[in-house]
This record gives C-alpha cells, sequence and structure tokens, in this order.
C-alpha cells in the first residue's frame, strides 16, 4: 500500500469513527434524528449531539491525534520504538495539576479550574525538563530528565491521594486518572484546541530533523540539522499536545506507544512519513476505543484509560514477540 | 571549495587531544589522515566539521549548518542506522541539505551515489537487514548523494572485504579527481600508500608529517610515530608497503 493510500484509509477511517462516536450512546437517539439535531440543534436531541456528542468526538479525534503524533515524534526523537510520550513528564505534570485542583475542591467552583491546572503541571513539568536538559545535546539525558520529573510528580500525586480529605475525593482523583472523554463541553474543545493545533504544527515540522537523526546524532548535525533546535521542538511540541490532552481527557496510556508501533513498517519505517499516520492512527485507535467503553458496559462508566491499557498491552506484548523472532 | 585549518586545537580538561594543527585541503586531494589509536583523528575531523568545541580556525566550522553540509559531507565512525529504511530511501537523506528534491537533480544524485558504491541490486531491501560491510557501503553512498564538494570521512574502509576497501578508495580518489576533495582516516597504511595524494600522520594530537606518501613513510618516521619496520617500494604496479614487525618501544 503506497503512503498516500495509507493517510487515505486512515482519514476515512477517521471519518467513519468519527460520526459512529457521534450516533452511539445512551440517549438512543436515531442516527438521522441525531444529525438532524446536531446540524439544527433543537430541543433535547439538539442539545445532546451539540453539548455532549460533538465535543466528545472532537476531543477523540484530537487527544488521539496528540498521542499518536507525539508517540511517533519521540520514538524517533530517541530512536527507541519503547518510547512514548509520556516519557518526558508532561503526563505525570498534567496529573499532578489535575489532582490538586480535585484535590483543593478548586474543580467544583468553576469548570475549567482542572484542566487549567492540568495544564499549569505540565508546563512546570517542561520548564523542569529544560532547566535538567535544555543545554545536553545528548538524547539520554533528556530521558533521564524526563524519568526524574515523572517520578517527582507521581509521588507528589501518591502524596495529594494519601492526604485526601475524604474517600469520595480520593476515587474521584483515581477515576480522573483513568483517563475518559464522557460529559466534556465544547469548552475543553475550545480550551485543548490552541495547544493541541500549535504542538502538532511544531512536531509535524520536525519530520526532516528526525529522518536525518535515523542516521545518529552526528551524522544529522552534519547534513544541517541543529539537534539543540530539534530537542527543543520535540519536547516544546510533546508537551503541548500531551499537556492539553491530559488536561481533557486525563491520563490515557498505550495510544502513543502501539500506534506509531503498528504503522511504521506500512511507512516504509521513515520517522517522517511516520508522523501524519500515527497523528491519523492514533484518533483511529482512541476513537474506536471511546466508542467501545460505551458499547460494552454503557450502564457502568467504562474508562477510556482502562480499555486502552487493556487492549494495549496484550497486543504490545504479541508486537515484541514478533520483534524477537523477526531479529 | 578549500578546506583551511589555523591553529585548531580541542582541550579535553586540560589535555590537548588535538593540539595547534594548521593545514589545508584543496580540490582535487585525497588525503589519508593515519596515526595510531588515541592520536586524535576523529577530534581533528569532527572540529574541522565544527561538530566538537575548539580552539583556532577552521573554514568549515564557520558555516552556518547548511551552508556547511551543501560543503561537506561527514561520515561518522560509528555506523548508525535506526529504522529499518529502504538502501534507496537511506542513501536519499544524503539530499537533505538541498531541500530534498526528489526530482531531476536530486535524483540523478541520488542513482550516482547507489551506482557507484554498486547498491543498485539491494536498493528496496531493509538498511538494517544488510551485513555490516554492505550498511558501510550505504553510508558511504549516502555522503556521496549529499553531492558537497569536501567528504571527511572517519575510518569508511574499516570492516570492509578487499575488493570494497579498493573500490571505496577508487571512488573517493574519483571524487577528488573530479574536483572535490576527501579527507579520510584509515589504518590501512598499505591503501593509504596507493590511493591518496597526500599523508597527514597525527601523533598524540600533533600534525607530524603532511606531504606525498613517499616522503612521509619514512623509515623514521615509522619507527616514531607508529613503532613498525616496514617495506616501501616502488614497483611496476605503484607504490606497495607492507608492514614487516613491530619495534619494542
Amino acid at each position: 500500500m503506497s503512503y498516500r493510500a495509507l493517510l487515505i484509509w486512515l482519514t476515512l477511517a477517521c471519518a467513519g469513527l468519527f460520526l459512529a462516536s457521534l450516533l452511539i450512546g445512551p440517549s438512543g437517539i436515531g442516527p438521522i434524528e441525531g444529525l438532524r439535531a446536531l446540524i439544527t440543534g433543537q430541543g433535547a436531541p439538539g442539545l445532546v449531539m451539540r453539548e455532549l456528542r460533538l465535543p466528545r468526538a472532537l476531543l477523540g479525534v484530537g487527544v488521539g491525534a496528540a498521542l499518536g503524533l507525539s508517540g511517533a515524534a519521540m520514538q524517533g526523537f530517541l530512536r527507541n520504538p519503547l518510547a512514548e510520550p509520556g516519557l518526558i513528564g508532561t503526563t505525570a505534570g498534567a496529573a499532578l495539576g489535575a489532582v490538586l485542583a480535585i484535590q483543593t475542591g478548586l474543580y467544583a467552583a468553576f469548570a475549567l479550574a482542572l484542566p487549567l491546572a492540568a495544564l499549569a503541571g505540565a508546563a512546570l513539568a517542561v520548564v523542569l525538563i529544560v532547566a535538567l536538559a535544555g543545554r545536553e545535546a545528548r538524547a539520554l539525558v533528556l530521558i533521564l530528565a524526563g524519568i526524574a520529573v515523572s517520578a517527582l510528580a507521581g509521588a507528589a500525586t501518591a502524596l495529594v491521594l494519601n492526604l485526601a480529605p475524604s474517600p469520595y475525593a480520593a476515587a474521584e482523583i483515581v477515576f480522573w486518572m483513568m483517563g475518559s472523554l464522557a460529559d466534556r463541553s465544547m469548552t475543553h474543545v475550545a480550551l485543548a484546541a490552541p495547544f493541541l493545533i500549535l504542538g502538532a504544527v511544531i512536531l509535524l515540522r520536525a519530520g526532516p530533523g528526525l529522518d536525518a537523526l535515523s542516521l545518529g546524532e552526528d551524522a544529522a548535525a552534519s547534513m544541517g540539522i541543529s539537534l539543540s533546535r530539534l530537542r527543543l521542538q520535540i519536547v516544546f511540541g510533546t508537551a503541548l499536545m500531551v499537556g492539553a490532552a491530559t488536561a481533557v481527557a486525563g491520563a490515557v496510556g498505550f495510544v502513543g506507544l502501539v500506534v506509531p508501533h503498528l504503522l511504521r513498517k506500512h511507512v516504509g519505517a521513515s520517522p517522517s512519513r511516520l508522523l501524519p499516520a500515527s497523528a491519523l492512527g492514533g484518533a483511529v485507535m482512541l476513537l474506536a476505543a471511546d466508542i467501545a467503553t460505551r458499547v460494552i458496559a454503557p450502564e457502568r462508566d467504562l474508562k477510556l484509560g482502562v480499555l486502552t491499557a487493556i487492549v494495549g498491552a496484550p497486543f504490545f506484548l504479541s508486537m515484541i514477540r514478533k520483534l524477537g523472532r523477526e531479529t | 571549495m578549500k578546506l583551511e585549518l589555523q591553529d585548531l586545537s580541542v582541550l579535553r580538561g586540560e589535555c590537548p587531544v588535538v593540539d595547534a594543527v594548521s593545514a589545508q585541503v584543496s580540490p582535487g586531494e585525497l588525503i589519508g589522515l593515519i596515526g595510531p589509536n588515541g592520536a586524535g583523528k576523529t577530534s581533528l575531523m569532527r572540529a574541522a566539521m565544527g561538530l566538537l568545541a575548539h580552539r583556532g580556525h577552521s573554514s568549515l566550522a564557520r558555516l552556518d549548518p547548511m551552508a556547511r553540509a551543501r560543503a561537506a559531507a561527514w561520515l561518522p565512525q560509528a555506523r548508525e542506522i535506526a529504522w529499518g529504511l529502504s538502501v534507496e530511501e537511506l542513501v536519499g537523506l544524503g539530499r537533505l541539505p538541498h531541500g530534498r528534491d526528489q526530482t531531476g537533480a536530486g535524483r540523478a544524485a541520488l542513482n550516482e551515489a547507489l551506482h557507484r558504491m554498486g547498491l543498485e541490486a539491494m536498493r528496496a531491501r531493509p538498511a538494517t537487514r544488510l551485513s555490516g560491510g554492505e550498511q558501510a557501503r550505504v553510508l558511504i553512498a549516502r555522503a556521496l548523494a549529499q553531492e558537497s564538494p569536501l567528504i571527511l570521512a572517519d575510518e569508511p574502509i574499516a570492516g570492509l572485504d578487499p575488493a570494497a576497501q579498493i573500490d571505496t578508495m577508487e571512488v573517493f580518489a574519483a571524487h577528488a579527481g573530479a574536483g572535490g576533495a576527501v579527507l579520510c582516516s584509515l589504518h590501512d597504511l598499505g591503501l593509504a600508500a596507493r590511493h591518496c595524494t597526500r599523508i597527514w600522520v597525527m601523533d598524540r594530537g600533533r600534525l607530524v608529517a603532511d606531504g606525498p606518501p613517499d616522503q612521509v613513510l619514512s623509515e623514521q618516521l615509522l619507527a616514531d610515530v607508529f613503532h613498525i619496520r616496514a617495506r616501501f617500494m616502488t614497483t611496476p604496479d605503484g607504490p606497495v608497503f607492507q608492514p614487516l614487525s613491530t619495534l619494542h618501544r
């Protein structure tokens, strides 16, 4: 399959699942009725379509694309198929911010307190990462700084949980960390969109640098690639996308790890072509997983992050086995 | 395109690993950079490329990265290939400094590089599946596809079979013959003697000799720098150089 055909197929799958995401839900609105209500916005179905399902589907696309794209960029930059977007600590930082917003009760005071706190947490993580590894050219230092920041944020999150004022608050925190797209509004979409778009633009422009990096850091530098600029591009692009995605959806794992892995051989292993393909693939996977949470257990509020992990982990294991057989 | 080095030094802590090297490479030259392990050959070339912090002056290091990439290609000693890129695509990475035009000149340069390194038959194969020697040839082809007048190569022929070693030196000689220039480090003094127009000898960070092979590879220099005894003969087949034995230090 050619690269163009792959992108077309992924786009079609994404569009189809977007439509399905709009039309599947517990309120029992028929497909024709639902689409009409989406356009006219009238009555209860109009409210459901415009205020619940549309933002949910849009966030599915945005969050999925963010995880897929930043996963592909991170793997290309570190030249390691086991790298994932959470590696630089932004996911853990965003989670800490969100958890603090829940703990302090701020999130009950106004709707955007939680995503804003999560974004602040992600930003703080990035500042720490750049301060720790900003001047160092080697990728190893970036990984170590990411692990350190993740560990720090994780410990702080555990502390907050430990000191939770009530079991109710603790449960709230735990459920938020499992990741979900349920009950998000267009305000969430509007909040995340600028970060997601800016991050996507930054990461998609890193393609040639990532390609050159396939030959090692020295060769890439000799081919006109500024390694320090590329590193900042990857760190900031990933932080913007993952920070925003985590802020509105919570921690959703495995998408950023599995999607680039799955698509790599279909793009001829090229890191630059993997970027747009993984963005689309991530959106497809997340939309499908989000639909599945609604179909499998409509009344139990199955969490998105739980589902991606349950499906993703065994899938990842099978890929590792295949990788072991090949080499 | 000329490469000029003026008092080029690289310090590791207090200790100079490259010590005030002044030299130049002119079009048409294939220069063999020889010296014992740890003499500073790699550091000299990386500093000349501007990839390593240095003192002194290198005409390449002053250029901005893209202009430098069009002026000089660098072939590192570590043969890194991540991901299973096809041979053709990997060699095509050499076109990055030219905006990666896949038509016209870019395509021609790519095909020429594949042809020169004898890689046409394996252009669609993933480079990671090739043998070490084949990978080395692919990486050399990438440097050729860059079409820069200067090529700096760090032990490009290490690990190649004899035919590929000779082929590679001839490719470099042809590049020099066509108005380019090559600075290439190597440990095979025989190949250096046969193919290089000039030889630089490094010892403990200093450039201790610079001249045509038959003048540089003297008995005294070989004893002082390499601690070996060797035979250098001018034969009807060209210069022949064979190390014979080590000398006690």
